[in-house]
Formats: C-alpha cells, structure tokens, sequence
C-alpha cells in the first residue's frame, strides 16, 4: 500500500495566527486506500492543518500537492470540487431539510433549469445505500440520531468523487455500536481506494481502524510512524512530549468507596423527580464531597436527568431537598443559588459565548448571581481569572482572547472555570471530557478528585465507562431514560457488571444505603 | 514587515477605521465642492456653520441609534422607534398646547414627563411581547411601528399640533456654551448610556444574551429580564429623540415625525460593527455611524442634489461603506489587485479570526 504514490502531500507548512504559531514546518502526506490518523494534543494544530488543506486558512509558507500537482483550495467547496472532502466533528447539515437534499444541496441534478427531485431522491437512496443505511431520503435530518446524521455527512463528503476524505473527530458523539457502524464503512471505502485522514481523541480507536499515524506538537511535526511500530503508551509519549504523571493516574484504581460517603452529608436528595417524555421518575441521593458518576448508552436519559437537577428542564413531578430542607429547582438561577453548577455536554450551544474574552466566560456565572448592578470590581476579575487560568493551565493564557479561539480543550476548561469561580456545593459535569486529548483529560479528572476531596459534590457524566469507573464513588446506570441501578463502586463493580445492567437493566438493585 | 508597516496595519485593523476614514473622505469632497463647507463662525456668541449643523441634526438620531444599539447586541431589533419618536413628541406637544402658559417649565417638564413615561409603557409593550411571549423581535415591534402611527394621529386627533413654547423649542434649537443644546443632550445620553452598560454588568450581559441565549441561561443570566430593558431603554431614547424632532419645528405631525428613522438608525448601528445576529456592540461605532448618515443627508442639499436622485445617491454611498467594510469584499478586491490569490482570512483585518483547535 505504502509503494503506491501519495495522493496528498504537504510540505513545510507553516501558518500563524495573531499571537499564535497554528503550525511551523509541517510535512503531511497521505496514500491511497490508507486511514491515516493526525494525532496531538488540543492546540497541538491538527484542525488548523486540516483548516489549510481545505482551505478554510490561507497558508503562510509551505506548498500542497494533490496527485503531484501543486494546489491551493480558497475554500471547502473548491476542495471537495477537487476530491478533498471533509466532514467536520460538528455535523453540518441544515437539521430542517430532508436527508436527500441535505447530500445534494448545492450540486442538485438539474432537468432544463429545474431540481430534479426524483434523481435527487434516487441517487441519495443510492448513496445510503452503498453505506448499508436503508433510512427515509425524504425525512427531516433532525428526525435521526446523530450517528445516522454523521453518515449522511459522510455521504455527501463522498458523491462528489471523493478521493481524500477527511474525518475530523467524527465518534465524538457516537456510542459504540454507531463507532462499529462507522468503522465498517471508512473500511470499505478504503478498500475502494479512498484516502482517510482521521482525526480522533480516543486511543482505542486509532488503533482499531488506523494504518499509519502521524503526530502533531505544539503545531510542529513529531514524526510519521506505521501503526505497527507505535505502541500505544510511545503514541501518548509522543503526543505529551514528556512522560506525565498523567499515564498513572490513568492506570490507577478505582476510587474506594469508603474515604468520602460516610463523613458527607446529603446533600441533594430528589425523590421521584420526573419529567415527562424526558426521563422517568428517579430518585438519587448526592451527598457532598460525593462523585456519583452517571453511566448510560447514548440517549439514555443521562443528560436529562442533569438538567432537571440544575433546572435547564422544568421537572413535572417528584419533590427536591437541599440540606434536608425542601426546595425546588425550577430554573437555573434556583439551582445556582442553592450551590449547584452545570457544565453542559454542548460546549458550543450551551456553555460558551463564543463573541465574549475568556475573561467575560469565566465570570460569567458568578457576575450573573450577583446581578448586573453589582459589578465584580476588574481588579477581582483579573485576580479570579489569572488564578484559574493557572490552576487549569489554560492555553494560551490570554484572559482578553475570544474564547472562540481557544481549542475544544481550552474552552472546557473555561467553562469549568466558570463554575469554580462561584464555589458550588454541586458540580454537574456532562461528559466533561468529550473530544478533548488526553493531557487535558487527566487534568480534568484529577481536579474532580482533588474537588470532591475539599468536600464537593460532582455529577459525573461520561460514555466513557472507565472513566466513570474511575472517579465515581458510587455509579447510577441509567437505561431507556429510567434510572435502573445504583451501584457502590467497590471491588465487585467493575466494567463489565456496569455494562450488564445497561444492557439488561434487570439488575434492579437499589444502592445499599 | 516594517514596524511602521506594522502599526499601519494594526491602525487598518481597528474597528473604527473605515467608518472614520468614510467620514473623513465625505468631509472632504464636500469641502473640494464647496471650499466653506467646514468654516465655522461665531455670530451672536453661538457658533454656525456646516459642521455644527451636522452634529445638531444628528442628534435624534445619534438618540434612537444608541437605543437600537442594545437591542440589536441582545439579537433583536426594534422597528417602532419612529413611532415611538411621534407619539412621544404628540403627547408633550399636546399638553404643551392646552396649557394657559406655553412658556412655563413646569409645564414644559410635565409635558416631558408624560410622554417619557408613556414612551417607557410602549417600550414595556414591545418587551413583553419578545421576551414573555416570545414573539419575534421584528414582528413584535412591527406592531408598534404601525399602530403607533395611528396613535400618534388619535392623541393628535388628526391634526398638526402647533405649540409656541420658549422651552420646549430649546431642546432643538437652544443654545448651551456657544454650541446647540441638542449636541449636549445626545452627549449626556451617549454618556449615560455607556456608564449605564459598561460601568454595571448589564454591558457584558447584553453581549451574553445576544450571543447564545441558552448559555447565558444556563449561566443563571435572566435572559427575560435583560431583553425586556432593552426594549425600554430604546423607547426611552426614542422619546427623547422625537421631543427634538418636534421642537426643531415647534410642532408634531403623527405623521411624519420620526418617519423611517428607525432604518437610518439601524443603518448607523451596522456602520457601526455592531453585528444584527447580536453579540458585541459598539456605542461609538453607532455615533459615528450616525454622524456619517447625518454628514450623507446634509451632503446631498449642500450639492444641490435633486431630490429625486437623492435617495439614490444616498443608497449608492451607504452600499459602498457597507462594502468597504465588508472584510470579504475587500479581500477579495486585494486578491485581484495583486494577482496572486492571498486567503481572504489570512487578512489582519479580519474580526472573526479563527484559531488552531
């Protein structure tokens, strides 16, 4: 496969930002019929490599090469219209137009002047179809999980010829099987002779699919290495630069039981808390200095159940008590005043503002709770921010940078900041570390230990099982949007008990306590 | 890259540049048209001239444009401001007229009060209807902008009111430290509103609500609360605005008091760099925004431009400074300039710069 040529070759590119070197001196090339993964931390430069090749940036020094022919996308469409596609880790589909015209939108097959609709019809189902996906063409892309929305991306990125496609985080939201589904897919279209550059934060992945590896630093190149010859542990070496501390904390024990529930007071019960066509009635007990971890298949209820907790949704039943006192949450002004914080698993819809510094981010929160006529004096802010920028090794450590310009990584970590900063009693964390790489993700788990050590309570959310299993004292399963189990995380809990009352759901064994 | 060639970017890069630079360039051809155009004389111990008319004539409008300013960085927009001009100037115009001394303050000042507290109510109206109802902020105003005209007939019964009152007219044409009162009062304003927005908090949440609502909800930000106020204090600057169009002539058409200012705010709120999705506003974006549409207008009689080419004229300038401002147009232009396609992003210019995830 390596004999062949190159299809894509990039040489020494280099591309600044204000403030910022994206990528310094970065080679790249990508063969037929291979999956080829970028690897590197957040900020590391692989969206921006990615950005150049299509692109979406101009390039500041260095030459692309396409089938041996010097060439210079000013933009996606351009780059699609040459072989290039990309489907980014956001799914870019119009949500409200039907699944035919979303693959077709743009290039619809024409009779005198006027959409063809039947053709457009027939060759989406044709399209689908090759990807083993047998859904209604003419249904609203919104109707359908996300996974099936990631294929019809896929679907689109490949009609048009496609002999580079570029995957640029495309599991972040999948579960499991959906990662299965895709898989088999990206592997027949390798063997149909598609390039695939692939991006990804999870380790396993990479080397479930992937056949070579290229690694990215601080937006300079660490090497090209076939799958073979890069054990996983030498792959996070490389990624990090130094070998972190990070790789025992991600080999150590599951947290024991005893050290926080029994000195913790309860500190959040609700009982029988529902809400209609959202999740059944649950009820669950937080206690502080707590880490109860939520586990789930995608769609699970998982994040419903945080946001009746936090009052993002208005809860239609059940009662809450806050310090044994009764109370409720039905909005998040409540929630935030009685001590609770919620990170949302939509960092881009739900957490940040995109327009606003990381500054105005952080203090967001605490500035809302205090009300707009009370300012936090500037100074205080920057005490504040430069603190937690510190804390969270936030990069780059710009307090007045918007934080649309911060990677996926950076900008959780703002958010995470913002909740800090107002000391909650409660932290809800929805699938905090989702798309994220692993330095960052180290981070985050050791502060949710290091929190519920100093006594916080943590809602800890993640389709990550290992994760959960990890940090959480005690583990709720949720399934089919009710809450099915409580487990205490001790010796007899471990991966596949959790994943056996997922699947089943018979194990109605109430906690212990 | 040369460190002056470097500051020289970093001066192209400001965001007031080209609206400054589009004023400066109007200021001059008028003065190569009219070689007296930018003279200013003392007379009586007030100053005139070109210049100091432009700066009073835009005043209602530099008014009204800071009100829209607000509503459009929460994503909204407020159609009803010129209704809002007339019913306001209508009511104090009223009283003023019914009152046995047109002359009195006290009058004068309760005529104000009046209309400023029935201006908050409409205000109010148009708050509730987007931020508890819900409805669409064009919709929901646009009611207002065309009942209000109809309001404004009712409280004028149909009629022109004409009023003779020292005091009222003061505030169009008054004098103050040798320059037009008017000047002073959209000053104040300016002032009051940027200490209102930048000195609290409400500036930076204004900015959060308009640039993801649900975050900003999900923060504990009473996004409600925050929409409804913009709507009042855009009224409130509307009333303000049209008790100076209707003491510049003494009188209140329900009519054609305020008509179609609300474009021309929302215009000068664009030039500006405040951007209609919402998010970021700029308070001295929007002055000068207003000034340059002022500078426009007075443009077009001071070259004797019929009237029916004016508003040609008019549209074909607007469209080029929105063009100029535009940092994908200009790229564009670049490129062609210099042969070699240069990426349109690579530009400093650029505001919506993008980096390395």
């Amino acid at each position: 496969m390596t004999d062949s040529r190159p299809v894509l070759t990039m040489t020494g590119i280099s591309k600044s930002f204000p403030g910022v070197r994206a990528l310094h001196n970065v080679d790249f090339r990508l063969f037929p019929g291979e999956v080829h993964a970028l690897m590197g931390e957040n900020g590391a430069g692989k969206s921006t490599l990615i950005k150049v090749l299509t692109g979406v940036y101009g390039i500041d020094e260095g030459t692309v090469t396409l089938d041996g022919e010097q060439v210079a996308f000013n933009g996606p469409m351009q780059a699609a219209a040459a072989g290039v596609s990309t489907v980014y880790q956001e799914v870019n589909l119009c949500p409200n137009l039907s699944v035919a015209e979303n693959i077709f939108i743009g290039r619809e097959p024409r009779r005198l002047g006027a959409v063809n609709w039947g053709e457009v019809r027939r060759r989406a189902r044709q399209l689908l179809a090759r990807l083993d996906l047998d859904i209604d063409v003419t249904a609203p892309v919104a109707s359908f999980s996300l996974a099936v929305q990631q294929m019809v991306a896929i679907a689109r990125a490949i009609d048009v010829q496609a002999r580079v496609l570029i995957l640029d985080e495309p599991t972040s939201s999948l579960d499991a099987g959906e990662v299965a589904q895709l898989f088999r897919i990206m592997r027949q279209l390798r063997d149909e002779g598609i390039a695939i550059l692939f991006v990804t934060h999870f380790l396993d992945q990479v080397y479930g699919i992937a056949d070579r590896i290229t690694v990215l630093r601080n937006g300079a190149l660490v090497g090209e290495y076939p799958i073979a010859e890069l054990p996983q542990l030498a792959l996070v070496e490389k990624m990090i630069g130094k070998e972190l501390d990070v790789l025992e904390l991600m080999e150590e024990h599951p947290r024991q039981t005893a050290t926080a529930t029994e000195g913790g007071a309860p500190f959040v019960q609700v009982s029988n808390l529902g809400r209609r066509g959202a999740v059944a009635p649950f009820s669950l007990t937080i206690h502080a200095g707590e880490v109860v971890g939520l586990a789930g298949l995608l769609g699970s209820g998982r994040t419903e159940v945080a946001r009746l907790l936090f009052g993002a949704d208005r809860a239609d039943r059940g009662e809450v008590q806050v310090d044994g006192t009764r109370t409720g949450l039905r909005n998040p002004v409540q929630a935030i005043d009685q001590g609770i914080g919620f990170c949302s698993e939509n960092r881009r819809a739900e957490g940040i503002i995109a327009d606003l510094s990381v500054r105005e981010n952080m203090i967001l929160a605490m500035q809302a709770a205090r009300g707009w006529l009370r300012p936090i004096p500037r100074r205080r802010q920057d005490e504040l921010v430069d603190r937690y920028i510190k804390a969270l090794s936030i990069r780059p450590a710009n307090p007045e940078m918007p934080v649309r310009n911060l990677s996926g990584g950076n900008q959780q970590k703002v958010l995470l900041a913002r909740w800090l900063i107002t000391e909650p009693r409660l932290l809800i964390l929805d699938e905090p570390t989702r798309g994220i790489d692993i330095g960052a993700k180290a981070e985050i788990q050791k502060l949710v230990v290091q929190l519920s050590d100093g006594g916080m309570a943590v809602l800890f959310i993640s389709a990550e099982l290992e994760e959960v299993l990890r940090l959480s004292h005690r583990i709720a399963v949720m399934r089919d949007r009710q809450l099915v189990a409580q487990l205490d995380n001790d010796d007899t809990v471990d991966a596949d008990r959790v994943m056996q009352t997922i699947a089943s759901g018979a194990e109605h064994e109430e906690a212990s306590r | 890259m040369s460190d002056a060639g470097n500051r020289f970017r970093t001066l192209l890069g400001h965001r007031l540049f080209w609206p400054v630079a589009v004023l400066v360039v109007m200021l001059a051809a008028n003065t190569v048209y009219r070689p007296g155009f930018l003279s200013v004389e003392v007379n009586n111990g007030h100053l005139y001239g070109t210049p100091i008319d432009i700066l009073r004539l835009s005043a209602p409008l530099i008014l009204v444009a800071l009100g829209m300013t607000l509503v459009i960085s929460t994503g909204g927009i407020d159609l009803s401001v010129g209704s809002v001009c007339a019913i306001s100037g209508a009511i104090a115009c009223l009283y003023i007229s019914r009152a046995p001394d047109q002359d009195n303050l006290v009058t004068v000042l309760t005529a104000l009060a009046m209309a400023l507290g029935a201006a908050l109510a409409l205000g109010a109206w148009n708050g509730v209807l987007v931020s508890v109802i819900g409805i669409q902020p064009i919709i929901a105003t646009l009611i207002l902008m065309v009942a209000g005209r109809g309001l404004a007939q009712l409280v004028a019964e149909g009629q022109i009111i004409t009023i003779n009152s020292g005091p009222y007219r003061a505030i169009g044409l008054g004098h103050l430290l040798t320059l037009p009162l008017a000047i002073f009062i959209a000053l104040a304003a300016a002032l009051l509103v940027a200490a209102f927005t930048r000195r609290t908090a409400l500036g930076m949440i204004v900015e959060s609500v308009g640039g993801n609502r649900e975050a900003s909800r999900l923060a504990g930000i009473r996004s409600g609360r925050v929409v409804f106020l913009v709507y009042v204090v855009s009224a409130a600057c509307a009333a303000i605005a049209g008790f100076m169009m209707t003491a510049n002539v003494s009188s209140a058409d329900g009519n054609n008091t305020g008509l179609w200012v609300e474009l021309d705010a929302i215009l000068a709120v664009v030039i500006g760099g405040t951007s209609l999705a919402g998010g970021r506003f700029y308070l001295g974006g929007t002055i000068l925004g207003a000034l340059i549409i002022q500078t426009l207008t007075t443009t077009v009689y001071a070259m004797n431009i019929s009237p029916q080419t004016a508003l040609l004229f008019k549209a074909v300038v607007v469209i080029a400074v929105c063009l100029i401002q535009a940092p994908a147009f200009r790229a564009k232009f670049r490129r062609r300039r210099s042969g070699t396609p240069p990426p349109p992003q690579s530009s400093p210019q650029r505001q919506k710069e993008q980096v390395p995830a």
